[in-house]
């Protein structure tokens, strides 16, 4: 009979928020959810932004974060009920029992420290060991998590470290002083797909060889496939399902489980290149800082076809948002030239026309900084109505209704502000920005890597319809492989400024590939329990985050 | 919002203002004298007649406060919309344009920043002739120096946000950025600032006037009667502190309610959106 290590009975927590010009009201966070975890198991938490993962898994250090109260339940750790031990019961546990993994390692650790005094400050704090003891697990836990000079890896600073390093050192952090159990908080999320299937190894070869317990939270079905043993599901609260990885994968039970299963499925047949292309870019070659500056994209040449979808893939600093900058005009590129319907395109934002402008349109991905703030959705799409076709009044009004009604949003949000909106609908107030202009091409630069993949799959099916509609031509910037399938025509892999893999969809995600794309392509979590494994065995290059 | 979530402070500031303001504007119908009238001796005490007594010369000191509130709270407020005016369009296309404009409109500031600015103020006037127009433009200039620099430091952050380059892209003109997208989300804090380079601008007036270069005799206006009133002090007349004390609990109250307003505005209110 195995051990039980965590037990959550009935967990309530609330907190009091204060809109606006309201007064505060108390809502709830989580909602009477149990869950148990044995010894030296994953227990693999689960949902959209918003479903209270995050707090639950928060919970078990009994930590609730600002302003969050645990109103209900019992959070049972080896056999005692941890929210009744008062702050010095949860100062002895925290960092020696139960450690923590952020999201972003970068914001987590101090850069005015050393790593190594860092990691074992808890270790320290608590006397679990003497200092040169702590040194030496850590150095043991570097060597572990395959982290490069790990005698001296320690001796490094915070900023002296890759992304996918420092996340690896902060998991030896939490690992230091052996607690019984580890919160992963979405520790590969910020990562690139390359980088995150190191990390998400060496996390799982960790866990298994120090049989510590954890709760590993993500909004990833699929990455959390990979290393948990059961998983629940969670929404609003909620608990929708739990059960064994095995069942969740491939048995899903409720409707809400079976759709983030089957998320990305969208099917869109490749269309064939016909006619001149819409747009040509051209040996293009661009730095930051004038020529002899930071080079981003080196010889760059793609086409966009009329009515079809470039998907532009890349990690992060492969410059696929610089490529975008450059089609605008905001940096013009020092050489090659990017023609337009067979005319020139000038270089610069300040030479092209008003006709040049309205033609490309551009989406963002961060939807809530794209809008301003002080303006209703009527202004924010009525704005290049007028701007462009002088349309005043009662007709740029009924314009808008029309794109509100195409972007499937009620007419009802024209006099919103952008904070009264979901994510999900301000992307799609974004869409209906760019439409307004009647563009003929839009670009979508990483326009759903900020959403929850059932939000996301709604925009992405939106775009394609709209395609239809409007006929009109996307490039999308994305690093999710994912999406490129569910939307592209064509597809160009940026990789450090070069094009190392361009043609049609088929033609690039099917063998042979060049050892790049094999990488990206073999780092995608797949929806299936021991992809992990098999996909590090069948490497062929190494990420570029060691 | 709700009455009854402003604070105590919030609200003694707000009516204390709201009475300075009503005393300005209506001096002439309040004021039991004419501004410049003898009526009596000079240094009369405290009366049933004459409840502030009488100055230096035998002028209603009450009448004379009267007036001197709507001098000083007149051109002060000129002067502080001239300074808002002209710092934030400036620090606005400075942020906007960047590059030399940027270069040289902010080393330009620097060096007006660089001299004490009543030093400053005083060799302009002194030389100028000085009429309330003079005063009102070095004031407003001088101060603008301040608000450019907010102005412009929070105009860069708002510059970089998507939603500015995304109307950059649409092809808008600068005039659009400044006024429609930046303006509206640079106004809290600039509307923070307002009432704090309000009292500034009360305190360099009166300043100004008590050193004979601000508002001229026979004009009433609190610093100048300061001055005028400053020898009593000696025989222990307290004429000149009356105006004084108007000064500070003028101070007082403008920078409770713009306290208040900086509280409310500020975004660090801790703990993440999601």
């Amino acid at each position: 009979m195995p051990e039980l290590l965590l037990e959550i009975r009935d967990l309530k927590i609330g907190a009091t928020i204060h809109p606006p010009g309201e007064k505060p009201r108390d809502i709830v966070i989580v909602d009477g959810v149990s869950a148990s975890l044995e010894k030296g198991k994953v227990l693999g938490l689960i949902g959209e932004s918003g479903a209270g993962k995050s707090t639950i898994g928060l919970s078990a250090m009994g930590y609730g974060r600002g302003g969050v109260r645990i109103t209900g339940g019992e959070v049972i750790l080896n056999g005692r009920d941890i929210l009744k031990g008062g702050i010095s019961g949860l100062r002895a546990l925290r960092g020696k029992e139960v450690c923590y993994v952020a999201q972003s390692a970068a914001a987590a650790f101090n850069p005015a420290h050393r790593l190594m005094d860092q990691i074992i400050e808890a270790a320290l704090a608590h006397g679990v060991c003497s200092k040169a003891e702590a040194q030496k697990r850590a150095i043991a836990l570097f060597r572990k998590l395959g982290l490069p000079n790990p005698d001296n890896f320690g001796n490094r600073y915070p900023h002296q470290v890759s992304g996918g390093q420092l996340q690896r050192a902060m998991t030896v952090m939490a690992l230091c002083p052996q607690p019984d159990l580890i919160v992963f908080d979405e520790p590969t999320t910020a990562l690139d797909v390359t980088t995150q299937i190191d990390v998400l190894a060496a996390i799982k070869e960790a866990i298994r060889d120090t049989g510590v317990a954890a709760l590993y939270i993500t909004h990833d079905l699929a990455v959390v496939a990979q290393i948990a043993d059961d998983i629940m599901v969670l929404r609003h609260g909620k608990k929708v399902e739990y059960g064994t990885a095995e069942q969740i994968i491939h048995r899903p039970r409720e409707d809400y489980t079976k759709a983030l299963v089957s998320v990305r499925s969208i099917a869109h047949e490749e269309k064939k290149p016909s006619g001149e292309p819409l747009l040509k870019v051209m040996n293009v070659s661009a730095s930051y800082g004038g020529r002899k500056g930071v080079p981003v994209l080196s010889d760059v040449s793609v086409d966009i076809h009329r009515g079809q979808t470039l998907a532009v893939v890349g990690e992060s600093g492969s410059g696929k948002s610089t490529l975008a900058r450059v089609m605008t005009g905001l940096l013009p590129p020092w050489a090659g030239k990017i023609e337009f319907e067979g005319r020139a395109l000038p270089a610069r934002l300040a030479d092209r026309t008003k006709d040049d402008l309205r033609e490309i349109q551009m989406i963002y991905q961060m939807a809530d900084v794209a809008m301003n703030p002080r303006q209703t959705v009527a202004t924010i799409i009525g704005r290049p109505l007028e701007f462009y076709f002088g349309l005043k009044g009662e007709a740029q009004a009924k314009r808008v209704r029309e794109l509100l009604d195409e972007i499937e949003m009620g007419t009802g949000f024209a006099d919103r502000y952008p904070a009264e909106l979901s994510g999900g609908q301000k992307q799609r107030v974004c869409i209906a920005r760019a439409l307004a202009a009647k563009p003929k091409l839009i670009l979508c630069d990483e326009v759903t890597s900020a959403l929850d993949p059932l939000v996301a799959d709604g925009i992405l099916k939106l775009l394609l319809n709209l395609q239809k509609i409007e006929n009109v031509a996307y490039m999308f910037i994305t690093h999710d492989l994912a999406t490129v399938r569910a939307i592209a025509d064509s597809i160009a892999v940026l990789y450090r400024g070069k094009v190392v893999r361009y043609g049609g969809k088929g033609d690039v995600l099917s063998p042979p590939f060049d050892d790049y794309t094999d990488l990206l392509l073999s780092s995608v979590p797949q929806m299936e329990i021991g992809w992990l494994e098999a996909a590090i065995a069948g490497r062929k290059m190494q990420s570029a985050g060691n | 919002m709700q009455l009854s979530r402003i604070p105590v402070s919030a609200w003694i500031g707000m009516i204390l203002t709201s009475g300075f303001v009503f005393v300005a504007v209506f001096a002439p119908l309040i004021a039991p004298y004419g501004e410049a009238e003898v009526v009596g001796s000079l240094w009369q005490p405290m009366s049933a007649q004459h409840w502030f007594g009488t100055d230096n010369i035998g002028r209603d000191l009450l009448t004379r406060m009267i007036y001197g509130a709507r001098t000083t709270l007149w051109i002060a407020a000129l002067a502080t919309a001239m300074s808002f005016s002209l710092g934030s369009v400036l620090g606005f296309t400075a942020a906007v344009m960047g590059g030399w404009v940027d270069q040289i409109l902010s080393r330009l500031v620097d060096l007006l920043m660089a001299i004490p600015s009543l030093i400053f103020a005083l060799v302009v006037l002194s030389v100028m002739p000085t009429t309330t127009l003079t005063l009102i433009l070095v004031m407003g200039l001088l101060d603008s120096t301040r608000v450019f620099r907010l102005a412009r430091a929070v105009a860069v952050d708002i510059n970089v946000m998507d939603f500015v380059e995304a109307a950059k892209l649409r092809g808008e003109g600068r005039r659009w950025i400044i006024f429609r997208e930046i303006l509206p989300n640079a106004l809290s804090p600039l509307v923070a600032e307002l009432g704090l380079r309000f009292i500034f601008m009360v305190l360099f007036l009166s300043a100004l006037s008590f050193l004979g270069l601000g508002v001229q005799p026979p004009e009433a206006d609190w610093g100048g009667m300061v001055k005028e009133n400053k020898e009593g002090i000696v025989f222990g007349i307290p004429a000149a502190l009356i105006p004084a004390a108007a000064i500070a609990l003028l101070a007082i109250s403008v920078n409770l309610v713009a306290d208040w307003i900086l509280n409310r505005t500020t975004s660090l209110k801790g703990g993440r959106g999601a």
